[in-house]
């Protein structure tokens, strides 16, 4: 299958290892990787600050490159959601709207298009820790992911998953969110932590990099014994 | 950030309450212990998932009908001797309600918890034109004590340690100070039963009224609110339009419900309807009753095709409940009648966009309080579309400005790498000012560390390889 990345910027600047696992992935099961590089960001920042207007062109960029593609693989519950889900949102009532629909049926987020899509989860890994899976939010709640990572997981050998209380609970991220209201966000990445720290884990697993970033950031800050990492970097762990 | 005062209130009070380790905790423990609860009593519905669906159509019919169906429900109660009165503004409840109080001449007052009444500021009204007014739920009891408003609209009182409620009773009723819950309720209901037997008018919010029988249904779980309609001659009754559902079996969902959703109940202790005065040949019951159907702009909710389905809230405090940024900031922090996602939902539409806007850009738009909701109320994206209304109507510039600029940046991939190259430039110089007023990113790195841009980017690995 020829399979379209879409790379998003935060992961592209900050943690390509989570991009670079998960071409790695999709090229060891045989599929074509199509990376198209003049796109790098969905739009989400200024589509969530109420500005529609601004977020189009980015938007529009993203949906004529992406639209005629076999199938879309998105690094991030975040950027999944807002391509699958907010595009059609945002293009409702315009020319754009029918490609908006017909891009959403043919996305996914990475987790998803290994379960659902292509029916693997054992992909030979091997992460010998203790871990615990933080859902991002718009993975979770947007897109319905749940089952899908832990099947993943379940399938990686030496790796213990220990599911912390607060789970599904927000870590406080939320974009444009973590600089307007630092202090509720910080607080929020504060119970977050907390909840890993019960469990004992080596390391907080996720889907979302941006939901990382922040956790991480709370973590070097206040000398927390704990690491983040993010699910296709597990998965590529052989 | 826009900052209109009610805004700067917020940010200020969310910033210190955030930080308050104590509060935090505080809260977060009393809400994990409804958590457990609520879980139990869900447990016991067949299918939850279900009856959300089914409340939520009932809900969605019962709006979309409002005409007809409060028409139904204002003549079967009037056939019954009530006197059913329409309150456009908030000023016209209070004139109403002082109007009939006035005319009976009373003294004494009672209310069972009213939130429609906080809304309107009934109390404050009551009491500039010489009424004695005493709230008969112990939590707004607790709050009117201590003259400040409900932290939470079904738990007024629930951010009150017991050793604070019993500080407060001896400073105010001069009791003997005590730990015991118990204790503590008997002396609010020592003082409490006497405001029953002396007030000359009950008044009461409602849960519910059904349009089939021009009937109220209110529940509690003190007793207080029936004693509030019992005793006093004169019942008066304050609800918002949107209470109103069409049948009276329609209660058998929404009863246990409310309780299950609002307090991890199986039901509510004392559920009781409301169908009129003391009619000819009953012993007791009011021998007056007013309802006042208040609307406030919830009209102009109505009227939103996109956001109307908030009108189908039940007001059981389920996405409070839920809610991080409620359990990190309380309940006071948004100055509002209605606290946490609902209120925020709801508020810019009752009382001004720009002036109540930032409550919906204070979430992370998590989605848990959809979730929760048993109404299907789809709170979290109605903060999505706020926040788009209130800046397309009054954009901030150097916000706009930015976005402008990013949507530059974003479509001009060389200019996102040509960014990326110079950023591993800058944050080689970061620490320099990192954290003082000259760092960019100080709204950051105040509580976090930044990332940083890798060695090698996405991009970068991706041509090195081919």
């Amino acid at each position: 299958m020829k399979v379209t990345l879409f790379i998003p910027c935060f992961i592209d600047a900050c943690f390509p290892k989570a991009g670079a696992s998960v071409v790695q992935i999709l090229e060891r099961l045989g599929h074509t990787i199509d990376y198209p590089q003049e796109l790098t960001c969905c739009g989400q920042p200024a589509f969530n600050s109420g500005y529609w207007e601004e977020t189009r062109p980015v938007a529009a960029k993203v949906l004529a490159r992406l639209k005629d593609a076999e199938v879309v693989v998105i690094v991030s519950g975040s950027c999944g959601a807002m391509i699958k889900n907010f595009y059609p949102e945002l293009f409702k009532d315009t020319p754009q709207e029918a490609d908006a629909l017909r891009l959403s049926a043919k996305c996914y987020e990475f987790s998803d298009f290994l379960v659902t899509k292509l029916g693997v989860t054992d992909l030979g890994a091997q992460f010998p820790h203790r871990v615990t899976f933080h859902d991002g939010c718009h993975g979770r709640r947007e897109l319905g992911l749940k089952a899908q990572p832990r099947a993943l997981m379940a399938a990686v050998r030496g790796l213990q998953l220990v599911e912390m209380e607060e789970a599904e609970t927000c870590c406080g991220f939320g974009g444009t969110f973590s600089a307007k209201f630092p202090m509720i966000s910080s607080a929020m990445g504060e119970g977050k932590v907390a909840s890993a720290l019960e469990t004992e884990a080596e390391y907080i697993v996720s889907n979302d990099s941006s939901c990382l970033m922040h956790i991480q950031g709370l973590i070097d800050r206040q000398g927390k014994p704990l690491k983040t990492i993010h699910l296709a970097e597990v998965l590529n762990n052989r | 950030m826009s900052t209109t005062p009610a805004a700067a209130e917020f940010k200020k009070e969310a910033t210190t309450l955030s930080k308050d380790l104590t509060h935090r905790a505080f809260i977060r423990g009393a809400l994990k212990k409804y958590e457990v609860a609520r879980d139990s009593k869900k447990a016991r519905f067949q299918d939850w998932q279900q009856a959300r669906n089914a409340a939520s159509e009932i809900k969605w019919q019962a709006i979309n009908h409002l005409d007809t169906h409060l028409a139904d429900f204002a003549r079967n109660l009037e056939a019954r001797g009530a006197k059913v009165h329409w309150a456009s503004t908030g000023e016209q409840a209070r004139e109403i309600i002082l109007g009939i109080v006035r005319e009976k001449k009373a003294k004494a007052i009672v209310k069972s918890k009213v939130m429609t009444g906080e809304e309107v500021h009934l109390n404050d009204a009551l009491e500039k034109a010489g009424f004695e007014v005493v709230e008969s739920d112990l939590g707004e009891y607790i709050v009117q004590l201590r003259h400040e408003a409900p932290y939470h609209f079904v738990f007024p009182a629930m951010h009150l340690t017991r050793g604070q409620i019993s500080e407060l009773f001896t400073k105010e009723l001069g009791t003997a100070p005590t730990n015991s819950p118990e204790e503590l309720t008997m002396i609010a209901r020592r003082v409490l039963r006497n405001k029953y037997i002396t007030a000359d008018i009950g008044i009461t919010g409602a849960n519910f009224a059904i349009a089939e029988t021009g009937m109220i249904s209110i529940t509690d779980n003190e007793g207080n609110a029936r004693l509030t309609c019992a005793l006093p001659k004169t019942m008066i009754t304050l609800m918002g339009i949107e209470k109103v559902l069409p049948k009276l079996e329609d209660l058998a969902l929404f009863l246990p419900m409310l309780a299950t959703a609002g307090a991890g109940q199986l039901m509510t202790g004392y559920n009781t309807m409301y169908g009129g005065p003391k009619q000819p040949g009953e012993a007791d019951g009011p021998e007056e009753f007013h309802v006042v159907l208040l609307d406030n702009k919830r009209t102009s909710l109505l009227a939103s095709a996109e956001q109307r389905d908030a009108l189908q809230c039940i007001r059981c405090g389920a996405c409070l409940n839920v809610c991080p940024i409620y359990k990190n900031i309380g309940g006071h922090t948004y100055g509002t009648t209605y606290q946490g996602p609902i209120g925020a939902v709801i508020t810019p539409k009752l009382r001004g966009l720009q002036e109540w806007s930032h409550l919906s850009f204070a979430s992370s738009l998590c989605g848990a309080c959809t979730q929760a909701c048993p109404v299907k109320i789809d709170l979290h994206h109605h903060l999505l579309q706020s926040r788009r209304d209130a800046r397309a109507q009054k954009p901030v510039w150097w916000e706009k400005l930015a976005f402008q600029g990013a949507a530059i940046l974003f479509t001009n991939a060389w200019m996102f790498d040509l960014g990326m190259k110079l950023g591993r430039i800058g944050q080689i110089f970061h620490p320099l000012i990192k954290g003082t007023p000259l760092d960019p990113a100080l709204a950051w790195t105040k509580s976090r560390e930044l990332p940083k841009v890798a060695p090698e980017t996405f991009r970068e690995w991706w041509n090195h390889r081919k």
